[in-house]
């Protein structure tokens, strides 16, 4: 019982890696991109504001007639899903960084890139951080479910223990998941606990 | 959009189903919140352990705690029932604490020196004054909650997730996707309408 779960899991962690590392590479900088500009800004917290009410199997089942069953159409939904609250906390980020800050750096003579890159992006990393944690415990919970779309993982042994009344395996695949998702809080937490003190 | 068009009396139905689900969850998780909010705001070091308690519970991925509770409980609506209170718990709870504590200690001195009983000072002057951060927290609470409860078609609860789930099966994606919007019509409306009630409760405050 115990193999069959650890290669679930190593998929289930494989595939919650990819979508959080992909949403992390397109939210982030699209967010930062947005935050200075009043329109596209707007538009991007309503459709995450929008995304946030999206049921996750909704998400997964939605992008069958589009993609198809099976590990990728689970990926883009998992980066679907993950992109919310990864663009909502990039947004506060870099909003909440003092613009006195800023302005110190402008008039120590640091070119607008250099500003942001060396006094923005380390002030805005913690509260950034967050958004990607929270993600990740929404990733790992909505790729559980991504067992209805045939993407494999964790979910397919707390479906399978279900439908043959396996009370072990239940318990086993129940325990792992969430373990996996304690895990991801503890590792996130723990980071940005590290960058606030190496910041301040 | 087909399905939805055609079966919008099944669809409204469901989505009846769905909501009173979700309705008799938060008025049951809010009767449980509500004291235990009350106690952590009174109580620092207490607050820190529930909390924690709470927090790693929301942290259970839903289809695991689900498969358990159906374990525990069998088929049908109780155990997306137990699911969703267990899970609003967390924001509830952080919410309720939140608010209270942010009470200028000034008000409740007052309120204590006009000779009111502690639980007048709760219920006349805490409660009132807490009570937009109180309605945030129902609001987060609830279109988790909304979202969350599609799962319950899984299980026989009924709601919108059973078309979902039936679409799922039958390979009908037209049942998926007039699930899929009502259910996020629906979390829409009710977080619409809740931060109307909150707007509404901060000017009524601040006046």
């Amino acid at each position: 019982m115990w193999a069959g779960i650890l290669e679930d899991a190593g998929r289930h962690t494989l595939l919650c890696a990819q979508a959080l590392a992909l949403a992390t590479a397109i939210g982030a900088p699209l967010a930062a991109f947005a935050a200075a500009r009043t329109h596209l800004r707007a538009l991007l917290l309503a459709l995450a504001a929008v995304g946030r009410t999206l049921p996750s199997i909704a998400v997964l089942t939605l992008l069958i007639p589009l993609l198809g069953v099976g590990t990728a159409p689970a990926l883009v939904a998992l980066v679907l899903l993950a992109l919310p609250p990864i663009v909502i906390n990039v947004d506060l980020a870099i909003r909440g960084v003092a613009p006195a800050a800023r302005d110190a750096a402008l008039g120590l003579g640091m070119s607008g890139g250099q500003c942001f890159r060396r006094v923005v992006v380390p002030l805005a990393l913690p509260v950034a951080l967050a958004g990607v944690r929270t993600a990740s415990v929404e990733v790992i919970a909505s790729a559980t479910l991504a067992t209805f779309i045939g993407a494999g993982g964790l979910g397919d042994d707390i479906v399978r223990a279900l439908q043959t009344d396996n009370l072990a395996l239940l318990l086993a695949a129940s325990a792992t998941v969430a373990a996996m998702a304690f895990a991801a809080e503890l590792l996130f937490a723990r980071t940005a606990r590290a960058i606030e003190v190496h910041t301040s | 959009m087909s399905y939805l068009l055609a079966h919008p009396a099944r669809v409204g139905a469901l989505a009846l189903a769905h909501a009173a689900l979700v309705t008799g969850a938060l008025a049951a998780a809010c009767a449980i919140a509500l004291p235990l909010g009350v106690l952590a705001a009174r109580n620092a070091r207490g607050s820190v352990v529930l909390l924690g308690a709470l927090g790693a519970i929301y942290t259970i991925p839903s289809l695991a705690l689900l498969a358990l509770l159906v374990a525990a409980c069998g088929l049908g609506s109780l155990p997306i029932f137990v699911a969703l209170v267990a899970y609003a718990q967390f924001v509830l709870v952080r919410n309720i604490a939140a608010g209270i504590r942010s009470i200028d200690p000034a008000e409740r001195d007052a309120a204590v020196a006009m000779g009111m009983t502690p639980r007048d000072v709760l219920m006349r002057v805490e409660f009132p004054l807490a009570m937009p951060v109180i309605v945030g927290g129902v609001r987060i609470a609830a279109v988790a909650m909304i979202a969350l409860a599609t799962l319950g078609g899984y299980v026989g609860a009924g709601g919108l997730g059973s078309l979902i789930f039936t679409g799922l099966a039958l390979h009908h994606t037209d049942e998926i996707v007039a699930g899929s919007i009502a259910s996020a019509t629906l979390a829409v409306l009710v977080d619409v309408t809740l931060r109307g009630v909150e707007r509404a409760l901060r000017y009524g405050v601040s006046r």
